[in-house]
């Protein structure tokens, strides 16, 4: 993610009068969406794939589309301050607060409102790509065992194995004491469960 | 001991921790998602190449799409903007789709394999106009153009790039142009139309450079009405104002010629107000009167025939050419139940090229439109296919006598929906055809196993999923335990019910409402919304639950109402009712009678209150609560919110004693000057609430305010009530109210500066969470705000409490006026919102979180816990055990909880949340053109096992211990036999 930062330019403005000979208050917004490749490789929308690509002004007021080379354009915007949202499945992208200015005509200015980032041209990058689904993680012992479950059966092996080990080293004698200071206080132990303990 | 572990290993695999979002194979197993497209305006045939055939449409919902022909599946789709109201489409060089659209200003191609737009113009002229748009073969500079009149301006663009190869203005203020024609093989265009609405203009012009070759007009003595009818490239046939004179007008090479013919010469019978049926069909065209559809044929010099005169509804389609200087058009007309389609050749009316009778549901209504497509048969014959858009949205296509298939595009214009329980299951019904043989199961079993061991092979994987998705207990049509399969009621904007099932999403039932049927006293009816009317579930079980369909015959407030009653089971509309007053306001009562029928409080324009069901009982019923009735209104335009209770009686001429009249109560003006109601959320009537005290931190206990009287309003400045950007910070705001609406008491006002609307609000519980938009910070903003009960909160004191010093047993009422507190806090968000819900459980016990859907169309699940006041830069260590969430000044949205994950629900327009019988999940369906249904547990299905838990596993597990078991004592005894010898 840490390569998309850096790419994120700037927005260029223009208010194209070749089209706009209507009104005079109206002007175009011009950008372009750009995904980086390399990006979106895991399948949702694919790399040079714009075609479900929406533009968004003002919270859906107008909505525009990309181009084949990621241009899009707004036309017949008024003067003020906008918003530009891009709704790409896959990706993450910040809002643009895009200034358009009446007074003279082309100076635009425009700015992430996520990180506050301007921007000198309008090229617009997601900021980063979105996974909606949890990915399996591929089986390993390692998962298992930290998992509460792995941790109690660690626990429980721990205990068959080293407990025998520990009662071996134990002195015979205190052993049959330990057992009958147990007994006496009816206790029940774990080996009279047992069928084994059936011996005792 | 080697046994023992490897069934340790075993054992977990099986309790693995479920995850609250999902994982990609998961796909479908609890959610479904539908497409439509609406209901389709114009529809282009693409079948010439080989390959793919298709079929491409734009709709009224501003769609375009194209289908497949043979399956009626979309291949891509796009939604324009809600003010981008396609005007044309066309295919273009074979390749490009073609649309022009928002009045006539955006020129589109798209790319017809994938839908990838291709180029965008921008069309703008001096004036307003109609939009115009036709393809030619002409080419002009090698390229193919296309001539697009719009705006009062004629433009060549080119196919390729969009670019505007000449223009030519028709600047005259009352030149209302009607037609572009471009005879057949030549280069030069007619642009046709009236001027001051007495005046017939041509225009010849040189298709290749725009230049005005030649212009002629003649005035006639009426006015002219309407549209015109194309009968050849050089004459239309128009109707005069009065709709009784007809008028052929030929121009052939620029000179303009017309004959007037009476209609009434060519009928026998007066039929009245005519009108021009839009066709293209050449030799004839068609008047509608209120009685008939007239076909008329133009013979020679402008005499006129009348061909057929059809009693039925009869509709036409365009004209199409099948070979060289061959036109057909089709004529479908209903007959009964059947509809006849019907394919003749322009030039000769009396021979059918193709006549058929298709059996078709009544449901459907009428047929609206029809488009037709041929092929070449195998034997060198023309067959002939049809798109025909019915009254209901739907769209079929009709081939061979046949259909072949048929969308339910109604859907795409839902207006209101309810839920229906499914009938109870009876003993020994269905059970055998679910429950498959053990080894079957085991199979099934020991498959989803390998696919939680990822040791699965793609083919399993694909058994799994079919498995999973075929899996015949979640489309039952009984009702289940945990309250997941219920039947989903939606009321579409043609005025058709349909009953989907929430397991799979299949339409269970629909019917065609005829209390929305287009008649002579209702001409113009819509559907409001819908309520459940009776809900049997103790009394009266073996009556089947039924739905209460509002409606109003016409757009205004103060049309006469119309009310159906359908039953939920089979869809049979029992009862239909034209009311006498119209319908303002629906108040469903918490009071039902002795077969469960539950009362509802219809109030008219004139604030009278009307009963329904109007039977004695209700009466009696209403009687004795009729002091605790109490309703509100919101006046946006006024800025007024009044509340009302009931009077007496009506006390008008006739005596009716279901109608009450009412008295004001109390009202709010707000200043017109500075705001303007914008938004308004009152409470779910059936959300449940588990507790009212909410512990905090230190052993502290807060009181939750719960007052399902509680309404929140949002005004604006109402120069700020237009777009973001309008308005400065400076004067621009957002005022927000909680209300009750029982005493009128303003309960908390807030103000926020420099903010504005559009502002999406949820109402719950204690608490309101609204989304708005920050003019300062140019940012999207949440803001949540919590309302908390002060006077309960002395019983804190044990003391009080022992003594029985306390007020816990004290009833909740609005009048008790109790002191409140309300704490509210802010919060950034990235995203625009079209709606907002929140989850609904069964108890009100399980945590809730905000279901928000964003402007991408997804809907995302944000935990309440985000937009809690109570959180701080710097939780204390008590806060943060309680679960409080370290302050940041924006939500976090986290691609995983999108509860739509990588789909997208299309004009999303309201999110519906309906409670299971299982606490833990809430059921939650989207509708916009696209539905979606999905189960959602908000704190995890804690109460129940989830999908992916593998009983064979558990069972293998019981068996392996149990061997285990017997193995280690026969193990054991051994050991100890030998002990003893030794």
């Amino acid at each position: 993610m840490a390569a998309v930062t850096p790419l994120l330019l700037l927005l260029l403005l223009s208010s194209a009068p070749s089209f706009s000979s209507g009104s005079r208050n109206a002007y175009n917004i011009n950008g372009r969406v750009k995904i980086p490749q390399g990006l979106g490789t895991k399948g949702y929308a694919l790399p040079g794939r714009m075609s479900n690509v929406k533009v968004l002004l003002n919270g859906g007021q107008n909505i525009t589309f990309l181009r084949p080379d990621g241009y899009f354009s707004f036309h017949n915007i008024p003067a003020g301050t906008h918003l530009i949202e891009v709704s790409a499945i896959g990706y993450f992208f910040s809002p643009v607060r895009v200034d358009v200015s009446a007074r003279n005509p082309g100076k635009v200015q425009a700015a992430l409102t996520e990180n506050r980032k301007g921007l000198s041209e309008l090229v617009l990058e997601p900021l980063r790509e979105e996974q909606y689904y949890e990915i399996r993680e591929p089986f390993s012992i390692m998962s298992l065992l930290k998992s509460p479950m792995g941790l109690m059966v660690g626990f429980m092996l721990a205990v068959a194995f080293l407990m025998p080990k520990l009662v071996e080293n134990m002195d015979p004698e205190e052993m049959r004491r330990a057992q009958e200071e147990m007994r006496s206080q009816g206790v029940p132990s774990l080996s009279s469960l047992l069928p084994g303990g059936a011996r005792n | 001991m080697a046994i023992m572990s490897f069934i340790f290993v075993f054992f977990f695999f099986s309790s693995l921790q479920p995850i609250l979002s999902l994982y990609e194979d998961q796909v479908g197993l609890m959610d479904w998602h539908q497409q439509y497209i609406g209901k389709v305006k114009q529809a282009v045939f693409h079948t010439h190449k080989t390959g793919r055939k298709r079929v491409v449409a734009s709709t009224e919902q501003n769609i375009i799409a194209t289908l497949d022909l043979r399956s009626g599946e979309i291949f891509w789709r796009h939604v324009l903007g809600p003010n981008d109201v396609v005007d044309g489409i066309d295919i273009a060089l074979g390749k490009y789709v073609i649309t022009l659209s928002s009045g006539g200003s955006i020129l589109r191609a798209w790319n017809l394999p994938d839908g990838q737009m291709v180029w965008e113009s921008s069309l703008h002229g001096p004036k307003h106009s109609k939009s115009l748009l036709l393809t030619t073969n002409l080419i002009i500079e090698k390229d193919n153009s296309l001539i697009v009149f719009s705006n009062g301006r004629l433009n060549a663009v080119s196919c390729i790039d969009g670019e505007v190869l000449w223009k030519k203005d028709f600047e005259e203020e009352s030149l209302e142009v009607q037609q572009v024609i471009q005879p057949p093989g030549s280069d030069f265009i007619y642009v046709v139309g009236f001027a001051a609405s007495s005046q017939f203009e041509t225009y010849k012009i040189n298709a290749k450079n725009g230049e005005l070759l030649k212009h002629e007009s003649t005035a006639f003595s009426g006015r002219f009405s309407g549209e015109v009818s194309l009968v050849s490239s050089e004459t239309v046939a128009a109707l005069d104002s009065t709709g009784s004179i007809l008028l052929t007008i030929s121009f052939h090479n620029g000179k303009i010629s017309s004959q007037q013919t009476p209609v009434s010469n060519l009928l026998e019978d007066s039929p009245g107000l005519a009108v021009i049926i839009h066709s293209s069909v050449t030799g004839i065209f068609a008047i509608k009167t209120d009685a008939a559809t007239i076909f008329i044929r133009v013979i020679g010099e402008g005499k006129l025939e009348v061909v057929e005169k059809t009693n039925h509804e009869t509709v036409v389609s365009d004209a199409l050419t099948i070979s060289e200087g061959q036109q057909a058009f089709a004529l479908v007309q209903h007959a009964g139940s059947n509809i006849h389609l019907t394919v003749k050749p322009a030039h000769d009316w009396d021979s059918n090229l193709l006549k058929e009778s298709i059996k078709m549901d009544q449901q459907r209504g009428f047929v609206h439109k029809v488009f037709i497509n041929n092929y070449i048969r195998t034997d060198r014959s023309h067959g002939f296919r049809a798109l025909i858009v019915m009254e209901d949205h739907s769209l079929l296509l009709l081939q061979q006598g046949a259909i072949v298939w048929s969308r339910e595009d109604g859907l795409a214009s839902i207006i209101d929906v309810t839920t229906s329980e499914l009938p109870v299951e009876k003993a020994g019904v269905s059970v055998a055809k679910v429950e498959l043989n053990l080894f079957e199961w085991l199979k099934g079993h020991v498959l989803k196993l390998k696919g939680t061991l990822m040791l699965a092979t793609p083919e399993d994987i694909a058994a799994i999923q079919y498995m999973r998705l075929k899996s015949s207990e979640k489309s039952k049509m009984t009702r289940d335990h945990n309250g997941f399969r219920k039947l989903l009621i939606a009321l579409t904007r043609a005025g058709k019910l349909f009953a989907l099932h929430t397991g799979d999403g299949r339409i269970v039932w629909s019917h065609l409402l005829q209390s929305l049927h287009k008649s002579e006293s209702c001409r113009q009816p819509i559907g409001l919304n819908l309520h459940q009317w009776q809900v049997p579930h103790h009394h009266a079980l073996d009556e089947n639950p039924s739905v209460l369909v509002v409606g109003r015959c016409g757009p205004s407030s103060d049309a006469l109402g119309v009310l159906s009653l359908v039953d939920s089971y089979t869809g049979k509309e029992f009862s239909s009712l034209r009311l006498v007053h119209s319908v303002a306001q629906v108040i469903p009562l918490p009071y039902t009678d002795s077969t469960e029928q539950r009362l509802h409080l219809l109030i008219d324009a004139d604030k009278h209150a009307h009963l329904y069901p109007k039977t004695p009982e209700a009466i009696d019923i209403f009687q004795s609560e009729f002091s605790n009735v109490y309703w509100y209104s919101v006046d946006d335009d006024n800025g007024i919110i009044k509340g009302y209770a009931l009077k007496t009686k009506c006390s008008g001429n006739v005596a009716d004693e279901f109608c009450f009249d009412s008295r004001e109560l109390w009202s709010i003006v707000l200043p017109s000057e500075s705001e303007k109601i914008i938004t308004t959320a009152t409470r779910k009537l059936n959300e449940a609430v588990h507790t009212q005290a909410k512990l905090i931190a230190d052993q502290d206990v807060m009181y939750k305010y719960i007052s399902s009287n509680l309404l929140f309003v949002a005004t604006v400045a109402p120069k700020a009530s237009g777009e973001i950007g309008s308005v400065t910070p400076e004067e621009s705001w957002l005022v927000v109210y909680l209300i009750d609406t029982v005493t009128g008491r303003v309960l908390h006002r807030m103000t926020h500066h420099g903010s504005q609307g559009p502002v999406q609000a949820v109402l719950s519980e204690n608490w309101v969470v609204y989304h708005y938009f920050n003019l300062r910070a140019h940012r999207y903003e949440m803001s949540v705000i919590e309302i908390y009960d002060q006077s309960r909160a002395d019983n804190k004191d044990v003391w009080k409490l022992v003594v029985g010093n306390h007020n816990l047993t004290s009833p909740v009422s609005s009048y008790s006026r109790a002191e409140v507190i309300t704490k509210s806090q802010s919060y950034f968000f990235t995203h625009s919102l079209k709606a907002i819900a929140v989850t609904l459980t069964v108890k009100g016990i399980t945590s809730k979180q905000l279901l928000i859907g964003t402007i991408g169309d997804q809907v995302l699940a944000l935990d309440k816990r985000f937009l809690d006041p109570r959180r701080s830069v710097n939780p204390t260590q008590a806060e943060r055990e309680e679960g409080i969430i370290p302050l940041t000044d924006s939500l976090p949205i986290i691609p995983q909880s999108y509860i739509t994950h990588s789909l997208r629900v299309e004009g999303l327009q309201s999110i519906i949340t309906v409670a299971a019988k299982l606490e833990s999940t809430t059921l939650v369906f989207a509708h916009g053109l696209d539905l979606f249904f999905t189960h959602y547990a908000p704190s995890r299905t804690y109460d129940s096992l989830t999908e992916d838990f593998s009983y064979a596993l558990l069972l293998i597990t019981i068996v392996a211990l149990v061997a285990a078991i017997f193995v280690t004592w026969i193990l054991s005894q051994r050991k100890e036999l030998q002990d003893r010898w030794r």
